[in-house]
């Protein structure tokens, strides 16, 4: 049930991606950076946070649960520490998916071609 | 522009237009939907694997998730598979955070030959440096109002 939510959820949060694509012909990088930072506003409005109850990895694996976690991280490092935590929790939350995304993503360029097109 | 000028550019525009590929919005959304959910049960499945096989609470678990999904994405990217992938996936392919690794590594793999600072160090980052811009700076801004609110 778990799975099927995570598929149902993610699946539809690609769905809004794929129209977004094909009726604005906005390009793929454009939609990273809007998905984030919708996740950054939904979360903060207390929107996203059921939906992450509900689907689980299928809401915190697109973008918008980058999204998420550095705004989550950002109101709970406000309860921690102040203001200073709008500052230090939300990259704090999500700095295993930053640190993995520069380490690996920098491995994978140097050790692997691109591929010839076919 | 005369009338022959004329009849040619109307020509050239049903040209265009019939050489287009014909984007079937129903058909890419149903591949985007599979595509998109199957890699998030597999990120569900990495996270239950982490919170059951390595005692991690839910936040440890997500972060986790991330990690490992980034690993795939950039390894399938570094294979060429995630290009396929993308190829029928479209949306499903790149709005999950592998499809942040995959719009990390290939920008730097292609610019590898322009070195190793300017070609793949900041490659890295050609589409992921706006992502944590806006990201990080909507975070902040989010937390400050939350700080004045509260």
């Amino acid at each position: 049930m778990e799975y099927l939510k995570a598929f149902l959820v993610g699946g539809l949060i690609c769905v809004i991606g794929q129209i977004l694509i094909d009726k604005t012909r906005l390009t793929p990088a454009r939609i990273l950076v809007c998905f984030v930072t919708a996740g950054v506003i939904l979360t903060a409005i207390g929107v996203y946070e059921p939906i992450v109850k509900f689907g689980g990895a299928g809401a915190t694996v697109p973008l918008p649960g980058f999204g998420y976690a550095l705004a989550k991280g950002a109101m709970k490092g406000v309860d921690e520490m102040g203001a200073l935590g709008a500052f230090v929790g939300g990259v704090r939350a999500a700095a295993g998916g930053i640190t993995a995304a520069v380490v690996f993503g920098y491995l994978a360029a140097v050790l692997f071609n691109p591929r010839m097109k076919r | 522009m005369d009338v022959k000028q004329q009849k040619l550019n109307k020509e050239y525009q049903i040209y265009v237009q019939r050489k287009m590929p014909k984007s079937n919005l129903l058909r890419d959304c149903i591949l985007a939907f599979l595509v998109g959910g199957i890699i998030c049960t597999i990120g569900q499945a990495v996270n239950n694997l982490g919170k059951s096989y390595f005692n991690l609470n839910t936040e440890e678990a997500s972060a986790f998730t991330a990690i490992v999904m980034i690993f795939i994405g950039a390894l399938l990217t570094g294979l060429g598979v995630y290009d396929d992938i993308g190829k029928y996936g479209g949306a499903g392919s790149v709005v999950p955070i592998t499809g942040f690794a995959n719009s990390i590594v290939s920008p730097a793999m292609e610019f590898k030959k322009e070195g190793y600072v300017f070609g793949v160090g900041s490659k890295l980052f050609s589409i992921a440096g706006p992502v944590l811009v806006y990201g990080i700076s909507a975070s902040v801004l989010v937390g400050l109002i939350y700080f004045f609110l509260k």
